[in-house]
């Protein structure tokens, strides 16, 4: 239990501090119906216990008896519902800050495949995670402090001498929270991780299990799994074994307490130091003290869980540097009529060593097709994404007309770009929609226009809503090769200046590379064009090739590459 | 047929050997624990209102060690539960991983739509979602019925119209409160789940498709899209919330109804004398500490919910038919002959057009074999037919000139292997990965199946060298090496023939050919079909079949 309180998750939040205070009033207003409970029901039964008085005697008594528990079952029901409402805004508040983060201020195309899943995990279910914290420990956690503190001032004025012991139990109770927050708070985070293991090695075993087949490996495997699983529980259990005293020792101190408190009252009642009704409180409100700590012991697992989801929460608000707006942006001019240069430039991901790109020269001449070659990994993405000022370089500039990109207005310079990258996304909505994605008022007929320039057409006559098929996250699943043609439809009909290709038909047979280069070749018509390939046949269609290699990229040779793979000799038709 | 009527979760819920012994202990240490924490609070209410008639101290040395031993039983038996029921709790996960596991080997592929990783990872957090059905479902359950049998019978000694009031209270208690929390859950995740869902997959989309947002100048539109799904969400959460805790309100107000029925019972009780005073603190006591211990019966009735779904989907794959059966008396492969197709047709569903027609295709053994065509043609069907991953619509495969229904599916696989296009790396070492295809394999065996798909070098550069881990989903290695490392694993195998559907598709061409020239030359002794979609590696097969749809006139005949 570092601590109990995670500050940063509160602080960063207006909406968890009014949160906090409400729980606070709440908590005040339950300790006092707590009191005034056992108060009550502790004169009713000593007067009938002692005075063996009649129903009618204790009239007002129980009627006020009924009125405070029905306040306080009100209450009770008042501070959960406040605990999760707050919640609930606490969480949209760091969602939207998510979202805005990651789709306005840093627009990055994700480096590596698989870490979209991991973002969204985190917008979804870890800001979930913080649910239990905020409606169900925070809250608790206030109840800890302010239950105990009441009874043990309400239990002073009745009798010191059980408050003193009540006041010596809560530090001990106290401590070994703290105990069981330090010892087992990293046994039970290794129990946990061991079981997510478990889980994962599971997942791996069904997600192969095509692949076990195929050898004949199925039912050994079984047997791995079952001994597997044996081996989890018998070490888990050594575990628990001693993760579990802890709450062991929390119990017992509990029970011990209520115990030693009854038994110090029936001495003190037998001397006569002590009046009955006195001593049913005291003894009634000492298992009330003890339930809010007990209580919080138990939920400690969600602040653990919290503070695991806030930190990957944050680093993903923090993660990747904003690209900077100028003060007084400058309106780009048209790439298609003057060039755009990268004077040696430099590139590194920011918190990793070794640069991308190292004294990058490049000229995108107006109205040509200047094509990238070279492995996956040389840094050719990454030119891409400098000119679209999704990042900046570290060092070096870029230019259009003369004028550094980053003096331009943002958003007028990347309306300039039609880009069609390697893996399209596609929205959810109908393929039109999808088309229509730069220019969503476009009517029927261009869409249609754009989806036959760019070979949609073929395979949609064979969808069943052509057109209005819905595609997306859900629906229709499109193979690469078509999302990749929607992309270039995309393109089309967006009608912008400068054009980026990236590996166009990485998804494509020959054949459809054919068709496409000729749809790009149509494309690239009046446009400045940077095309990204590793395909020999679509090399054909640059005016200027530059090869790049760990970085750096080589000077343009006028046509074709010096060393051309077989295939592009073959097919030279079309150059 | 009786076993598919019995509900899912009341057959997962039939402990299995041994289980039941840990069943029964677990119950009897929780409520060992309950009935302890409620006798402290009654025997403190008794000793405290006796010890107010001043009697002489030693009296009620008795019930001072009572109230302090039924605490520490408490404490200790509470311990004692905690270890048995979570042991319990984890043989169950053993068992349901087992089970489960096994009704889904003959399922994948063929049966199910195995390609959704959604689906699997569905399956595999069911199964995890099962585990607590003891735990927060089975124990609870038990252990609040025999609190309401002992509660009752002990106020009934006392008084027994006290006693038929604890019964009825704390019957309604235990029969409304876990209904109406469980009904309010339940309403709430099945309103939530929709916008959430939804949410996750706007969200997805926008991470995915952040830059072409950004580019497309659709950015703020789409934010303020997720912003609305999430306002959404939440305002279906509030109401949900308010229906949640007015359940708890209403808990609350039970509870405090039962303790005034028990005060009204008794207080006449006593001023006719039928009732010791004394007693009157214990049997209120007593009340409200059985209350208590009732209590995670609300939480345990939203968890048999939860479990109850997750049982029913798993029902619902362990009840598929599995795509292909062993024949009841297997024939023998004769280990010579060939592996040939013979007017092969298959379609997925009857009401959909075949992807393969009248196929005819033989292999021999050293011959080489390339399959082209446009995707979609059926390439991947026929790999998966060709080791009886599922059975033709039409014609028929035969190994050894046996129809491949009539061997067992072990013998077919030993003869013929697939390197499917998805090939699963595992996330365990390089080594293991490729011990798959061939436990008794050698240092030298395995270095030299890397050879082929030019991974040896970079293989013994590693860290660990072999024994390096693969990482999840195989992030150690690019894709290209995925396939290169899936490769070696099936020319590893000691198989007749080997199937490799796009075994290059990630590799860049110069590498591809090289490496295919490994593979031909390698494999010298046995037949190798290739799938590719690329021509020029398919010339470097002996043969060519291409592969091509059917024209559209033809489909709708």
């Amino acid at each position: 239990m570092a601590s109990p309180v995670d500050r940063q998750l509160i602080g960063e939040s207006q909406a968890a501090r009014t949160h906090l205070a409400l729980a606070g009033a709440l908590g005040v207003l339950s300790a006092a119906l707590i009191l005034a409970q056992a108060g009550l029901l502790a004169d009713i039964i000593a007067r009938a216990a002692l005075h063996h008085v009649t129903l009618s005697a204790v009239e007002s008594e129980l009627i006020a008896l009924a009125a405070v528990l029905l306040t306080r079952a009100l209450v009770n029901g008042g501070f959960e519902l406040s605990g999760r409402w707050g919640a609930f805004r606490v969480m949209s508040q760091l969602r939207g800050r998510l979202i805005r983060r990651l789709l306005l201020e840093t627009p990055e195309q994700r480096p590596q495949a698989g870490r979209t899943g991991e973002l969204a995990t985190t917008a979804v279910q870890g800001i979930d995670a913080l649910e239990s914290y905020f409606a169900g420990y925070l809250p608790q956690l206030v109840l800890a402090t302010v239950v105990p503190l009441a009874v043990i001032a309400w239990v002073i004025t009745l009798d010191p001498i059980t408050a003193g012991i009540l006041a010596l139990t809560v530090p001990i109770l106290i401590g070994f929270m703290i105990l069981v927050g330090k010892g087992a708070r990293a046994q039970a985070q290794q129990r946990w991780r061991a079981l997510a293991l478990l889980g994962a090695h599971f997942l791996d075993v069904v997600q192969g299990l095509a692949t076990l087949r195929a050898y004949r490996r199925e039912d050994a495997q079984e047997q791995i799994l079952l001994d597997v699983g044996e081996r989890y529980r018998s070490e888990t259990m050594a575990t628990l074994r001693t993760a579990f005293i802890s709450a062991f020792v929390l119990e017992l101190c509990a029970m011990i307490g209520t115990a030693l408190v009854a038994a110090t009252i029936g001495v003190q009642l037998i001397s006569g130091t002590l009046g009955l009704q006195a001593g049913l409180t005291v003894l009634l409100l000492a298992p009330e003290m003890y339930g809010p700590l007990r209580q919080v012991g138990q939920q400690f697992h969600a602040s653990t869980d919290a503070s695991t989801a806030s930190e990957k929460i944050f680093r993903a608000l923090d993660g990747l540097p904003t690209i900077t707006r100028s003060s007084r942006p400058r309106r780009a001019s048209n790439p298609a009529q003057a060039p755009v240069e990268f004077h040696s430039v430099d590139y590194e991901y920011p918190g990793r060593e070794g640069s991308v790109l190292s004294g990058v020269d490049l000229e995108l001449e107006p109205g040509l097709i200047t094509a990238l070659l070279g492995h996956s990994g040389a840094g050719k993405s990454t030119i891409a994404r400098l000119l679209m000022r999704l990042a900046d370089p570290t060092s070096g500039s870029l230019t259009c007309a003369g004028v550094d990109l980053r003096e331009l207005d943002l958003e007028g310079w990347r309306n300039q770009i039609a880009w069609v990258p390697q893996r399209p996304t596609l929205f959810t909505g109908t393929i039109a929609q999808n088309i229509a994605l730069c220019r969503p008022r476009a009517t029927r007929t261009e869409i249609q226009r754009a989806a036959g320039a760019a070979g949609v057409e073929k395979f949609i006559s064979r969808l069943p809503h052509d057109l209005e098929t819905q595609v997306g996250e859900g629906a229709r699943r499109l193979s690469a090769g078509q999302a990749q043609r929607i992309a270039l439809a995309r393109a089309f009909l967006a009608d912008r200046p400068l054009l980026l290709l990236d590996e166009p038909t990485a998804h494509l047979d020959d054949e459809s590379t054919q068709t496409i280069s000729e749809t790009i070749r149509a494309l690239a018509h009046g446009r400045t064009t940077l095309l990204i390939v590793h395909h020999p046949l679509l090399t054909q269609l640059a005016d200027r090739l530059h090869v790049v290699r760990f970085g750096r990229v080589d000077e343009p040779s006028g046509q074709g590459i010096a060393n051309p793979p077989p295939i592009a000799e073959r097919s030279r038709v079309a150059a | 047929m009786t076993q598919r009527r019995t509900p899912a979760l009341l057959r997962l819920a039939t402990p299995a050997n041994g289980e039941l012994r840990r069943l029964v202990l677990s119950v009897a240490l929780a409520t060992g624990a309950a009935l302890a924490a409620i006798a402290l609070l009654g025997t403190s209410g008794y000793l405290i209102s006796r010890a107010a008639e001043r009697p002489p101290i030693l009296m009620l040395m008795v019930t001072i060690v009572a109230v302090r031993a039924f605490g520490l039983t408490r404490a200790v038996m509470r311990y004692g539960e905690r270890l048995a029921s979570h042991d319990l709790a984890l043989r169950q996960l053993g068992r349901l991983r087992q089970r489960f596991y096994r009704s889904l080997v003959p399922l994948i592929p063929g049966g199910l739509e195995s390609r959704s990783g959604d689906l699997l990872s569905r399956f595999v957090a069911d199964i995890d979602t099962l585990k607590d059905l003891y735990l927060r479902v089975v124990i609870p359950g038990l252990v609040s019925l025999l609190v309401l049998i002992s509660a009752t019978l002990a106020t009934w000694l006392i008084l027994p119209t006290a006693g038929l009031t604890v019964l009825l209270s704390l019957t309604l208690a235990i029969l409304l409160l876990p209904w109406l929390s469980g009904t309010v859950a339940f309403r709430a995740a099945r309103r939530q789940a929709p916008a959430r869902s939804r949410l996750t997959s706007e969200l997805i989309e926008g991470i995915d498709g952040a830059s072409e947002l950004a580019l497309s100048g659709q950015a703020v539109a789409h934010a303020e899209r997720l912003t609305r799904s999430d306002n959404r969400l939440a305002r279906i959460a509030r109401s949900d919330a308010l229906a949640s805790s007015a359940a708890a309100t209403a808990g609350g107000v039970l509870s405090g109804i039962g303790v005034l029925a028990l005060l009204l019972v008794a207080i006449p009780a006593v001023h006719s004398g039928a009732l010791s005073g004394v007693l009157l603190a214990a049997l209120v006591f007593l009340m409200l500490a059985a209350y208590d211990s009732i209590l995670p019966l609300s939480a345990a009735a939203r968890s048999l919910r939860v479990c109850a779904i997750a049982a029913g989907r798993l029902q619902e794959i362990a009840l598929q038919p599995p795509a292909v059966t062993n024949p009841p008396t297997p024939r023998q492969p004769t280990g010579t002959g060939e592996l040939s197709v013979e007017h092969l047709s298959f379609r997925y569903e009857p009401d959909q057009p075949s992807v393969l027609n009248h196929l005819t295709l033989r292999i021999a053994p050293g011959e080489h074999v390339a399959v082209t065509g446009p995707s979609g043609v059926g390439k991947s069907t026929l790999a998966e037919l060709l080791v009886r991953f599922n059975d033709p619509t039409g014609g028929r495969l035969t190994l050894d000139g046996i129809d491949l229904r009539e061997l067992s599916q072990h013998e077919i696989r030993a003869a013929v292997v697939l390197c499917a296009q998805d090939c699963h790396v595992f996330n365990t070492t390089i080594r293991e990965n490729l011990l798959i295809a061939r436990r008794d394999a050698t240092e030298e065996q395995i270095l030299d199946a890397l050879a082929i798909v030019e991974l040896d070098e970079w293989a013994t550069g590693l860290p660990h060298g072999l024994d390096t881990l693969m990482g999840q989903d195989g992030e150690l290695a690019s894709g290209g090496q995925r396939q290169r490392i899936a490769l070696a694993r099936t020319l590893l195998s000691d198989a007749r023939f080997l199937i490799l559907d796009e075994p290059t598709a990630h590799l860049d061409v110069k590498l591809a050919h090289r490496v295919m020239r490994n593979v031909l030359a390698q494999s010298s002794e046995r037949g190798l079909l290739f799938i590719t979609h690329d021509p020029s590696l398919a010339q470097t097969c002996d043969r060519i079949v291409a592969l091509e749809h059917l024209p559209a006139s033809l489909l709708c005949a």
